[in-house]
């Protein structure tokens, strides 16, 4: 009997060896190709949309749906790949502590308000992620939140000392080699086999989230003097970005270059309409009489200060705004000049708000007009052909409430952003070209999200805010689904350059915006 | 021989199982050697399963059946288009089988059969990518049953019983594709009801025109399994008043299908004994898995399946070798109920080929063990389930499946 013992493995290994092959198994080699491009060691550069950053703020399941991440994934089925190593935060409430001290707040979720009404708040949680703890790496993503093109070549921008004075960044000291190391640098040495890069986006966005509060750099060759909200001037950024395809290039690695989106693809920009204020007839009334006690009151100012009568009325005639019943357009502030004394006109139809302006201040006036009980009688007094006191007059001036240029993007900011953003993807794609390297249009891509949306298999994906599915709560970083349409865009990019056949990723699968009520 | 043992646990271990469909055919492993035919074969007190009227032909006064099998099954999915694998990693089914039965006179003979005809053990590694349709489900069913058998004439003999059915069942899947809470974890549901008993009945027929002939015919009733009351749990839930799943009870109804068996067998001299089973089981009842939640906030889960009836062929032969063995053989054709379009990975079922092999080995006059193996091979299949619901748009799930189940199986005969 003892002798059958020894059969015993080999009959169970039998049961096992029975498990159901399929005639053509994708984890076969040779199901896909990686074609002319080798994934062995990929290794993905940029900022924060590279980061996994979502909901304004990067938290672990952000960094796992990242599309360098899901590249990772899908390249993983083409080949056997070394893995794809992030510097994960140590939680999901995202913020960032330096020895302790919050400096990064925490990430936004959707929460139902005591109205009933869904609204994102900042999640109460308590960060964990302390900057002082610096991970061993090296990580295959290089995506660093708020990085410039020009900071991947800053050696330093991963020193701890200098994260408060705003020479380093605290999420590159997190994972950077070392102090004085840099991106770049910290890419070149872990020799990819593949890369991407996405970068160029702060160049321009952090002056258009600012509202165009910063300064436009063209012209200005110094980085190093540029402030955080500032454009990066085209040549400075075209070259670095050709120095950093040079370097990766130079390891013999093929990659994939990506340019930077128009931000009025971004719901950030675009979900405030201009036209917001919507009157009823008798407010709509009352305003435009309001403004016409405003030009009045300016023309006589300007004739009592010596103007001549033609120019004082010429000028004071841009006051008299109409308002109508139904939507209008908001006022900004602008920089008082000679032709605009007063320092407010009514939006353009092309201007844009930003999502974070206050909406409650909105209602109250702000972007219009705030009518005090004290305005409004001297409005009363004005209509009764009596004459205002100086001091009366000027609470009349005062009462406009136009929008500040850091909730706003006027004509000429907006012209400054669309003219840097040409130049870069001029760069870019140039770039790509003479290297022999794909190319991936994001612009293109995000303009036909915002514009008819991304078909799947569940519905149409659009940049619509909080419900359109592409972007998360802050409303400029993508949701894990955004990030699997630009996964599946670089995808589509990748095997047609290098003729492989990378599998795309089904974006239905990829959730998009967080619920909790557990706010602050 | 540690070692020896080790590696075989090992191995049994990380073997993946498979339990094809939710009817199990591996109620007797002397039936079972022949392709689980024996509607129309008077050999043993499986007789109680197969065709209870023919009880009553056993030669002995007291025949005892029993027996177990070892499911051992796999699935294999696979969706080309967006690079997706995945397979089961479900545990060794074993269902049993236990048969008595008495002759009180020549004409009269009565018994106790209890069986597992249907059950389902079903595991995909959690969070795989149909985990909106199935994470795991286990699915077992326990029929009990008195039968008597009447033989009415030398040539013609009646037979059947009350069944008494206790069953449970335990299904887990994510809410939809993408629902998480905070940390990323996929918000599931577990719904559990044990204990659920119901009541049906078998009625049989059998004629023996010649000493070699015989035809048998065996009807065996629907059997819906009504769990009220079931545990619902809701897991990984977000915190937020959009998402209102609270753990709650459930009301379902599953049902066990009637499942129709004529066939004949034939004594070809004194050795050899051939037989032909056909079974239609009537999946038609099977219409759609409706799980109804007690909290009104908690929209009910409707799952459509539209089973269509579906015929199995089956045919067997056994050889008397000599006083010690008996061998037998078989082969059965399994056709699918799953339509087009239904295919839902909690029961990967396609149309299947079954190739069955056995012995006796005869102890002594009273005493038999009987062992049995069962191959069953599955075609390749290219399915889906497009009746899955996400914002009333319907988000078809599919690729290519493969299945196989090796089943070997053991069991004792004894008569008195």
């Amino acid at each position: 009997m003892k002798n059958y013992f020894k059969y015993l493995p080999v009959l169970a290994l039998g049961f096992v060896a029975c498990e159901p092959e399929l005639e053509n198994p994708i984890d076969e080699p040779g199901f896909y190709s990686g074609g002319e491009a080798d994934f062995t060691n990929y290794v993905a550069l940029g900022n924060s949309l590279t980061s996994g950053t979502a909901d304004g703020a990067l938290y672990i399941t952000g960094q796992q749906n990242s599309y360098p991440n899901i590249l990772a994934q899908q390249f993983e089925t083409v080949q056997d790949t070394d893995g794809f190593d992030q510097p994960l935060v140590d939680d999901n409430v995202g913020g960032l502590l330096a020895g302790g001290n919050q400096i990064v707040s925490n990430r936004l979720v959707l929460a139902v308000g005591s109205d009933g009404n869904p609204a994102p708040v900042v999640y109460d949680g308590t960060p964990t992620t302390d900057i002082t703890n610096i991970l061993s790496g090296p990580f295959n993503n290089m995506g660093v939140p708020g990085a410039k093109s020009f900071h991947l070549l800053a050696p330093g921008y991963g020193d701890l000392a200098g994260v408060s004075a705003g020479t380093s960044n605290p999420y590159f000291v997190r994972f950077a080699s070392a102090p004085e190391a840099s991106v770049i640098e910290d890419a070149i040495a872990q020799d990819p086999t593949f890369f991407s890069l996405w970068i160029g986006n702060n160049d321009v966005l952090a002056y258009a989230t600012s509202g165009g509060t910063g300064e436009d750099q063209t012209g200005n060759l110094d980085p190093s003097t540029y402030g955080p909200s500032d454009i990066t001037d085209p040549n400075v950024f075209a070259s670095v970005y050709s120095q950093m395809v040079t370097a990766l290039t130079g390891t013999g690695a093929d990659g994939i270059l990506i340019n930077i989106p128009d931000v009025t693809s971004l719901p950030y920009f675009t979900t405030v309409p201009n036209n917001a204020l919507d009157l009823d007839a008798e407010t709509a009334a009352n305003l435009t009489g309001f403004f016409q006690a405003v030009a009045g009151i300016f023309a006589q100012g300007a004739i009592q200060q010596g103007v001549p009568v033609e120019q004082a009325q010429a000028l004071a005639a841009q006051y008299a705004l109409t308002f109508n019943e139904g939507p209008n357009r908001f006022l900004i502030d602008v920089p008082v000049s000679e032709t605009n004394p007063l320092g407010f006109r009514q939006m353009t139809e092309d201007e844009l708000l930003v999502l974070t302006i206050d909406q409650g201040a909105l209602a109250q006036g702000y972007g219009s007009v705030v009518l005090t009980p004290e305005v409004m009688q001297v409005l009363g007094l004005l209509q009764q052909g009596g004459q205002p006191s100086q001091e009366q007059a000027q609470l009349v001036l005062d009462a406009v409430s136009g929008i500040d240029d850091e909730d706003a993007l006027d004509t000429s900011e907006l012209a400054n952003i669309e003219a840097a953003t040409n130049e870069y993807n001029t760069t870019i794609q140039g770039l790509a070209q003479a290297n022999g390297l794909a190319f991936f249009d994001a612009r293109a891509k995000l303009i036909q999200v915002a514009t008819e949306g991304i078909p799947f298999d569940a519905g149409v994906v659009t940049s619509t805010f909080a419900t359109g599915g592409a972007f998360s709560l802050d409303g400029v970083h993508p949701t894990p689904r955004g990030q699997a349409i630009i996964a599946n865009g670089l995808i589509d990019e990748i095997n047609s350059t290098f003729n492989a056949t990378v599998p795309k990723v089904n974006i239905g699968n990829y959730g998009t915006i967080t619920l909790s009520n557990e706010v602050q | 021989m540690k070692k020896l043992l080790f590696l075989t646990v090992f191995a049994l271990a990380t073997a993946v199982t498979y339990a094809g469909g939710y009817r199990v055919s591996l109620q007797g492993q002397r039936a079972l050697a022949m392709g689980h035919t024996g509607v129309a074969v008077v050999n043993s007190a499986e007789l109680g399963f197969f065709n209870p009227s023919g009880l009553v032909y056993l030669e002995n006064r007291l025949n005892v059946s029993a027996g177990v099998s070892a499911v051992f099954s796999d699935v294999v999915f696979q969706n080309d288009e967006f690079g997706q694998m995945a397979r089961t990693d479900s545990p060794v089914g074993t269902p049993f089988y236990l048969y008595a039965s008495y002759k009180i006179n020549d004409w009269l003979t009565l018994g106790l059969s209890a069986y597992t005809p249907y059950g389902s053990t079903v595991e995909w590694e959690d969070d795989w990518a149909g985990s909106h349709l199935v994470n795991n489900i286990d699915l077992q069913a326990i029929y009990i049953q008195p039968v008597a058998s009447v033989k009415l004439s030398r040539y013609f003999s009646v037979g059947g019983g009350p069944i008494f059915v206790t069953g449970g069942v335990n299904f887990n899947r994510n809410l939809n594709r993408t629902l998480t809470d905070l940390e990323g974890n996929r918000s599931n549901v577990t719904v559990d009801a044990t204990g659920v008993s119901a009541w049906g009945w078998s009625g049989s027929m059998m004629f023996t025109p010649t000493e070699r002939l015989r035809v048998g015919f065996n009807y065996r009733s629907e059997i819906i399994l009504e769990a009220e009351g079931g545990e619902a749990t809701f897991s990984n839930i977000p915190n937020s008043p959009l998402t209102p799943f609270q753990n709650t009870t459930f009301d379902a109804g599953l049902p066990l299908p009637a499942e129709v068996s004529v066939g004949l067998s034939y004594q070809l001299m004194d050795k050899w004994l051939f037989a032909f089973d056909y079974n239609q089981t009537l999946w038609s009842a099977y219409n759609s898995l409706d799980i109804d939640f007690a909290d009104p906030s908690i929209p009910d889960s409707e799952n459509i399946r539209n089973y269509k009836n579906s015929s199995i062929y089956r045919f067997g032969m056994q050889y008397d070798a000599n006083d010690m063995f008996t061998l037998r053989a078989g082969y059965y054709f399994d056709e699918s109920p799953v339509q087009a379009g239904y295919f839902a990975p909690e029961t990967p079922r396609n149309d299947s080929h079954g190739f069955t092999g056995g012995l006796s080995l005869n102890v002594n006059e009273r005493f038999a063990i009987d062992a049995s193996f069962l191959y069953i091979r599955f075609d390749e299949v290219d399915a889906s389930y497009d009746f899955y619901f996400e914002d009333d748009q319907a988000v078809p799930f599919g690729g290519t499946y493969k299945s196989s189940a090796f089943i070997p199986g053991l069991g004792v005969t004894y008569k008195l």
